[in-house]
């Protein structure tokens, strides 16, 4: 298993970089949330981020897209991470693709792929419907009427869900709820009546919203993939989600890690730098290390799904678990050691710590994956 | 057919008729040495096959005795020893620590002296560094060398010497510069231990035994050739084989067989014996279940960790990042066996007697032995220091 970058992803990996620090900094996502865009992104980055090729990262080369794998996403979305770039490329570039490309037929594919990959549609995962992450918990019905399904129910913390165009809905056409067969998806049109869309204002200011179906009627070619067998390509787009999210984390934390480094370098106090003092060295040290060991996960996790590993379910586990647990220490720690104006709105580093609670929840906290890990691993 | 494809197919044949079929299992490993004891004549056609070959220590150049084998095909020939077992045919701090040195700051003559009698196992060295007043603060030591004619004549005393009461030879620091500021006057040296001037004293430790000895020195004697690295500039030397030392110690932190993959850490597979399953097939203590999860995870975490670096620094020359290795290593494998005191209960806590198996003592003991694990090779605290300082470039 290869566990360092290819010329090729780490070409992919500087370009986004350079890209993101000069067109989108940790000042632009400041915009966005002081502004109140309505989008709560900016349409003319997106478009530019679809130039450069990132909402076809995982796009067959058939349907327009580069093929480049999650080596490729993850690197860029490490980036994103760092500058909490407010984007589509999570909803539509990772979930959207992976959906559609895993689960679309030959027509569904044609139609929809092209458009993404060009930067002209998004789309969105309405899977939870709980709390917690609870991926076959699936109350939502969807029923067969002649040609058409109607489906009843409610969505909650969808990524993106105000702002896609294309909606993929995980609802139940068979089975007792939390039965794994009897789930179904459905690519829906946003403005298809019946649909109530609410924008969640999230506590890190990402785009989440709540969707209530009352009714809503859709022809049966809005089905997406197999009746009743949708939970296996659930899964394993979950893995995927996972593991891209661990990634983004991953940017967080080694963000968070620097802004503070550098801090300790130059805030003095009792005359001496404070980065001098080993009560902080210490932690500091300690940090670095949880960040070397996340960041061998998520690249062997990311690793895993493009060798089509048939332990990529732990590994995503794995990379979840460890950027969770991680994210949580140095978003703490990172507030801790800038000491009064860490707690202040004017300073960036409080923006981490927001973004580290809301990720976590994300497609499972560690707890959940320690527990996943545990079972599949026969203890 | 590619080349490494060949080289694979003819260290499998090479392998398959030269390793015995006893060390294609699990048992102890030979140390070699002028008094070599082999608990199965296997073990000394296993180390003379291997030593012939310079597969001992794979990737030093043939000219010494090694085996000169790129990386690649070091790592060919690790899979396949892998692959059928095959138990390491030495273990020898020669190898591990000061064979690297030599390599780096040793003269030519020095290094054809030294090396070959390393490859093949010919002399058991131990490493003379810590004195009872310098540990971590190891620049402060005190025994002395004093050049008498063409010989070093030596006076103090070492501890935490591993093996000393069995080593043929050691190799140490000592003071030369008694007037130069404290690390510039130190010398890196080779010295005999079989002279009257040397005598040893077996230390215990917590668990009952140990491989730890004092070491005195009594006006011993060492020829100035076997001084190494230059006069008072023993310190550099000194630098880079803790390094050495680090990488080894990381490697306890991957568990007895340093596993990365898909394997269950040996700590699962006890739980499970210890505290059974409950009917839906977890480990039927679910807060131990997750800490032991939890430290599952980042054994693999830790795994992959330790390969990329080797992957990043490609010819696995220690670097800083070896204080990260063993300062998380030890701190988990520390862990590891507190977890699996934690599943064996009251057998978990035995001491001696028929009440408790062989397996239930060695690991109670073996508990109380990781304790060093962070304080020897330089403390926890000290590879934090050293991260600190030298990766993420903090003031003093």
């Amino acid at each position: 298993m290869a566990l360092v970058l290819n010329e090729e992803q780490q070409s992919l990996r500087d370009i986004a970089k350079e890209f993101l620090q000069k067109n989108a900094p940790i000042s632009h996502f400041r915009e966005i949330r002081d502004t109140k865009d309505p989008l709560g992104y900016d349409k003319v980055l997106w478009k530019k981020m679809a130039e450069l090729g990132w909402a076809g990262i995982l796009v067959s080369e058939e349907y327009g897209g580069f093929n480049f794998g999650m080596m490729g996403m993850g690197g860029i979305l490490e980036e994103t991470g760092k500058t909490l770039t407010p984007s589509p490329l999570f909803a539509t570039g990772l979930l959207g693709v992976s959906l559609i490309e895993l689960a679309g037929d030959e027509k569904q594919k044609k139609q929809l792929l092209p458009k993404i990959v060009e930067g002209n549609l998004t789309t969105a995962f309405a899977l939870e419907e709980g709390s917690r992450h609870a991926p076959c918990n699936i109350a939502t019905k969807a029923k067969k009427e002649g040609n058409s399904f109607v489906l009843n129910g409610e969505k909650t913390f969808v990524l993106d869900g105000h702002s896609a165009e294309k909606i993929i809905v995980a609802a139940r056409t068979n089975g007792g709820n939390d039965q794994k067969l009897g789930i179904t998806l459905f690519c829906i049109d946003s403005g298809t009546p019946g649909m109530e869309i609410t924008r969640l204002s999230m506590l890190d200011s990402r785009n989440v919203a709540e969707i209530k179906l009352k009714n809503v009627n859709i022809s049966s070619d809005c089905l997406l993939g197999e009746l009743d067998n949708g939970f296996s390509i659930i899964e394993e787009v979950l893995d995927r989600a996972q593991i891209g999210m661990s990634a983004e984390m991953l940017g967080n934390a080694t963000q968070a890690f620097e802004i503070t480094l550098n801090y300790l370098k130059e805030r003095k106090q009792f005359g001496s730098l404070i980065g001098s003092f080993q009560a902080l060295k210490h932690r500091a040290a300690i940090m670095y290390s949880e960040l070397e060991l996340t960041k061998s996960s998520v690249v062997g996790a990311l690793n895993a799904v493009d060798e089509k590993s048939n332990d990529r379910t732990r590994f995503a586990s794995l990379a979840k678990f460890k950027a969770g647990e991680t994210l949580h220490l140095v978003s703490n720690e990172s507030v801790q050691m800038h000491g009064g104006v860490g707690v202040t709105d004017e300073y960036d580093i409080g923006f981490f710590m927001k973004r580290s609670r809301v990720a976590q929840q994300i497609f499972g906290s560690a707890d959940y994956h320690i527990d996943r890990y545990a079972t599949l691993s026969e203890y | 057919m590619s080349d490494l494809q060949a080289f694979r197919e003819e260290t499998r044949d090479w392998l398959e008729l030269n390793c015995p079929s006893e060390m294609r299992k699990p048992g102890d490993v030979a140390w070699g040495g002028r008094n070599a004891e082999f608990s199965h004549p296997d073990q000394k056609i296993w180390l003379e096959r291997m030593g012939e070959k310079g597969w001992t220590c794979p990737t030093w150049p043939s000219v010494y005795g090694g085996g000169g084998l790129s990386k690649e095909e070091n790592k060919v020939l690790q899979e396949e020893l892998n692959s059928m077992n095959a138990r390491m045919p030495l273990a020898s701090f020669g190898i591990w620590m000061l064979g690297p040195a030599l390599l780096e700051f040793a003269t030519e003559e020095q290094k054809f002296e030294h090396l070959p009698s390393i490859v093949k196992g010919e002399f058991w060295w131990c490493q003379g560094y810590s004195e009872p007043g310098s540990g971590s603060d190891l620049a402060s030591l005190s025994t002395k060398a004093v050049k008498d004619d063409d010989s070093y004549i030596i006076n103090g005393q070492k501890v935490w010497t591993s093996y000393a009461d069995k080593a043929d030879k050691i190799f140490c620091l000592v003071r030369t510069g008694p007037q130069e500021p404290k690390h510039n006057g130190i010398s890196f040296i080779l010295i005999d231990m079989d002279q009257p001037g040397v005598t040893t004293k077996p230390i215990t430790l917590i668990s009952g035994k140990s491989p730890f000895c004092e070491t005195f020195f009594d006006d011993a004697k060492a020829p100035a050739k076997d001084l190494v690295g230059g006069l008072n500039k023993g310190w550099t030397v000194a630098k880079r084989l803790l390094e050495h030392e680090r990488t080894m110690i990381s490697s306890f932190g991957l568990g007895s067989r340093g596993e990365v993959g898909d394997k269950k850490s040996g700590l699962v597979e006890l739980s499970k014996k210890y505290i059974g399953l409950d009917s839906e097939d977890k480990l039927d203590d679910a807060s131990l279940r997750s800490k032991i999860a939890r430290h599952d995870l980042n054994s693999r975490a830790f795994g992959l960790t330790m390969q990329r670096i080797g992957e990043e620094t490609k010819i696995g020359a220690p670097s800083a990042a070896s204080s990260m290795g063993k300062y998380y290593g030890s701190e988990h494998n520390k862990l590891r066996y507190e977890l699996m005191l934690e599943s064996m209960g009251t057998k978990g806590i035995g001491w001696e007697g028929d009440s408790f198996s062989i397996e239930e003592i060695a690991i109670t003991r073996d508990w109380l032995r990781t304790k060093a694990n962070s304080i020897e090779g330089g403390t926890s605290e000290v590879q934090l220091n050293v991260i600190s300082k030298r990766v993420l470039g903090l003031p003093d």
